[in-house]
């Protein structure tokens, strides 16, 4: 894969150098990961050959606005991070404050990962040449959103982005992260870190529209604390192959989450979800709702855990994954689980694959609605309560728009007959 | 089309299976404008493969005769052109469609019918306006209309929300499948006063039904028992009063003749003229004209 010698390179504090250094260590001793392994279960992870990708910072200007348009204007925040390297900053609220390597964001990476859930996890603290840290302070209500966009757009270029969001206590705070990129081929390994402190609410948003040559192995990992509250979004519409690992771990009595996502293949795409949803203390609930199509031959993939530890009583969990299948040679999978160590639980899980509703259209076809426009509004109609659920009003807007159009150029008539 | 013209539905010698078995065995019936039917018959014996069949629900398939509303096969045509032409179906268990308002349903199907490719704002206003208006008549909440179509309603909910689209499409002919299961009397009484009406303005309908209780109020002028996939008697009310005494069992010890042919003629084409615009002569003509006018 890559060279431990390249963290030495990296700036930071010395205690961030070595923690790079073991990251490096473990990862290159855990080795090229293999489909073999059920964590790559039914992902193309074989075809990756790093050597084809090179790792530099070089920067470059800002992406396209794309899903997230007009966010922008009224920000408490604006971050941008291209092509390895942090090339803006701008905060304009009170209750933020955002720091990078040069002050003391090296402090905050790792404080709810402090190693990787995967071997691309570890490579992301080895390599993360510019992590971003935003902080609310305690307390603090920053009504308007912080907006982090990552955009790529050299050609072969691999890049680590980290973000760490430490929302204090009683704070309330959404983060938007919009991933962008041109159509070169590009390795972007993301680690996102959300620590949610006692009685804060925090919303977390990804909107991932890369070009069609990308690959992206992404990680968020969330610590929600006593009382708290993270509503986390996911939106996935591009990329070569696009992974999203989302956990969520549970560790202050009272805490609440809420994961959404909604994704949208085409072409040769494959989108790859795997969520942990664990429940360490008492008393915590959470919600999973994913909602996905794939059209022409793209492929997803869901493997969601509800982990309940033994300590967790009183917990309620719930994990939904709903697939349309928009073409006879598009393809899905959907592996719910439940893992559970504590009696006193209400936990349930459901999921589908299937295409266009015929009741539901023939229904709307009776009222004289033609087919294609009924199958249009069912496309719609299907992710409407997931987008209704996003923690941002405006990208839920925007994606409904995005959907609207993808599903008024689409021609499904081949599967739902 | 010219207002005030007649519709008529003919079906004549309708056989259709649903996998192997044949369940519609050779149906000849013709329903005209104006002109309320009943088609009344026990379990299994056809009556929802009728209405479906006649709508081109996906399942069935038609092995023999024809359906043509007036003179056009209706067979040939998807589902949506039966509903453009000027057909109806009023579901027996109306489809939940997540998502999907009613107004957004028909708003769609009222552009097409004007000529429009989508309807514009003021047309969705429009039909949005149409249809909390018919939910008044019929005593559905107005908030239910702009709901997600069928979704967490009631039982009669959902049928007052089958007669609320129906009278904002206007069709010419409508098929009402056990419009009265789930209801309850005052429900019925509002739906079948609000059919009527429309029948009245010269709605032509063919009621499928279990039971007479129905036909108090939508007063039919023809009444056919279906019996194994055929239609074994045809008469006027008072064959309804006779199958409320009797019930089916007379027709069920022994087969009857297949196929009696019931032939309505062309009434109603006079009823409800007479309110003077050109909209109401024929609201078929024009989408968004309001239907409450046309009641006078």
């Amino acid at each position: 894969m890559f060279s431990p010698d390249l963290v030495d390179a990296l700036g930071g504090s010395d205690a961030l150098a070595k923690r790079r250094r073991a990251a490096a260590e473990r990862a290159a001793a855990a080795g090229q990961p293999s489909f073999t392994e059920e964590v790559w279960r039914y992902t193309p992870i074989d075809d990756l050959d790093t050597s084809q990708y090179r790792f530099e910072s070089p920067g470059g200007s800002a992406g396209p606005a794309g899903l997230v348009a007009g966010v922008d204007d009224d920000a408490a925040a604006v971050i941008r991070i291209t092509n390895g390297a942090v090339t803006d900053v701008a905060v304009r609220a009170d209750g933020v404050s955002v720091t990078t390597l040069d002050d003391g964001a090296d402090d905050l990476v790792g404080v709810v990962a402090p190693e990787g859930p995967d071997v691309f996890g570890d490579w992301n603290l080895a390599l993360s040449a510019a992590p971003i840290a935003v902080s609310i302070e305690p307390k603090a209500v920053v009504a308007a959103p912080v907006v982090v966009h990552v955009h790529t757009d050299v050609d072969g270029l691999a890049w680590f982005p980290r973000l760490v969001v430490v929302a204090g206590r009683m704070s309330q705070a959404t983060v938007i992260e919009h991933h962008t990129g041109g159509d070169a081929p590009a390795l972007i390994c993301p680690l996102t870190e959300l620590s949610v402190g006692d009685g804060a609410h925090l919303g977390h948003v990804t909107v991932q529209e890369l070009g069609n040559a990308a690959w992206q192995i992404a990680n968020l990992c969330s610590d929600v604390g006593r009382d708290a509250n993270l509503r986390i979004g996911h939106v996935a519409m591009g990329g070569d192959y696009a992974r999203a690992r989302i956990g969520t771990d549970m560790t202050g009595r009272g805490g609440h989450s809420e994961i959404d996502a909604v994704y949208f293949g085409r072409g040769t795409s494959t989108l790859d979800f795997r969520t942990f949803q664990t429940h360490v203390a008492p008393h915590t609930t959470s919600d999973l709702l994913f909602k996905g199509a794939v059209d022409d031959y793209a492929r997803a993939v869901y493997t969601g855990l509800i982990r309940i530890e033994a300590d967790a009583s009183h917990v309620m969990a719930d994990q939904t994954n709903r697939n349309l299948k928009l073409s006879p040679n598009a393809w899905a999978e959907s592996v719910p689980n439940l893992e559970i160590e504590n009696s006193d639980v209400q936990c349930s899980h459901a999921s589908s694959i299937g295409p266009v509703d015929a009741d539901q259209r023939f229904y709307l076809e009776s009222r004289g609605v033609p087919t294609d426009v009924a199958e249009a509004l069912v496309v719609r109609g299907f992710f409407d309560e997931v987008l209704d659920a996003l923690p941002s009003e405006q990208i839920s807007a925007s994606v409904r728009q995005r959907i609207d159009e993808l599903v008024s150029d689409a021609d499904f008539a081949a599967v739902v007959r | 089309m010219s207002d005030n013209a007649a519709h008529t539905l003919r079906i004549e010698g309708l056989h259709a299976s649903a996998g192997d078995q044949e369940i519609l065995q050779g149906v000849d019936l013709e329903v005209s404008s104006g002109r309320v039917h009943a088609v009344m018959g026990p379990n299994g014996s056809g009556k929802s493969t009728l209405a479906h069949v006649v709508m081109g629900r996906p399942g069935y398939e038609v092995t023999a005769g024809s359906v043509t509303l007036d003179g056009i096969d209706v067979l040939g045509l998807a589902p949506w052109e039966r509903a453009q032409a000027g057909l109806f179906l009023a579901m027996q268990h109306p489809t939940e469609v997540p998502g999907v308002s009613a107004a957004q349903a028909l708003a769609e199907a009222l552009a097409l019918r004007a000529g429009d490719d989508s309807p514009s704002a003021e047309q969705l206003e429009r039909t949005r306006g149409l249809l909390e208006a018919e939910a008044a008549t019929v005593g559905l909440k107005a908030e239910l209309v702009a709901r997600p179509l069928n979704v967490d309603m009631s039982g009669g909910e959902k049928k007052r929300n089958e007669t609320v689209q129906l009278a904002v499409l206007q069709p010419r002919i409508a098929i009402l499948d056990e419009i009265d299961s789930g209801l309850d009397i005052d429900a019925l009484r509002a739906c079948a006063n609000r059919i009527e009406a429309l029948t009245e303005a010269g709605l032509g309908v063919l009621a499928i039904t279990h039971f007479t209780r129905v036909l108090e109020y939508l007063r039919p002028d023809e009444v056919h028992v279906i019996v194994d996939g055929r239609i074994v008697d045809s008469g006027g009310p008072e064959l309804a009063d006779a199958l409320e005494a009797d019930g089916y069992a007379p027709y069920l010890p022994e087969e009857p003749d297949a196929g009696v042919a019931v032939s309505i003629g062309g009434l109603g084409s006079t009823l409800g003229a007479g309110t003077g615009s050109s909209a109401a002569d024929d609201p078929f003509a024009d989408p968004w004209a309001d239907p409450l006018d046309e009641l006078g």
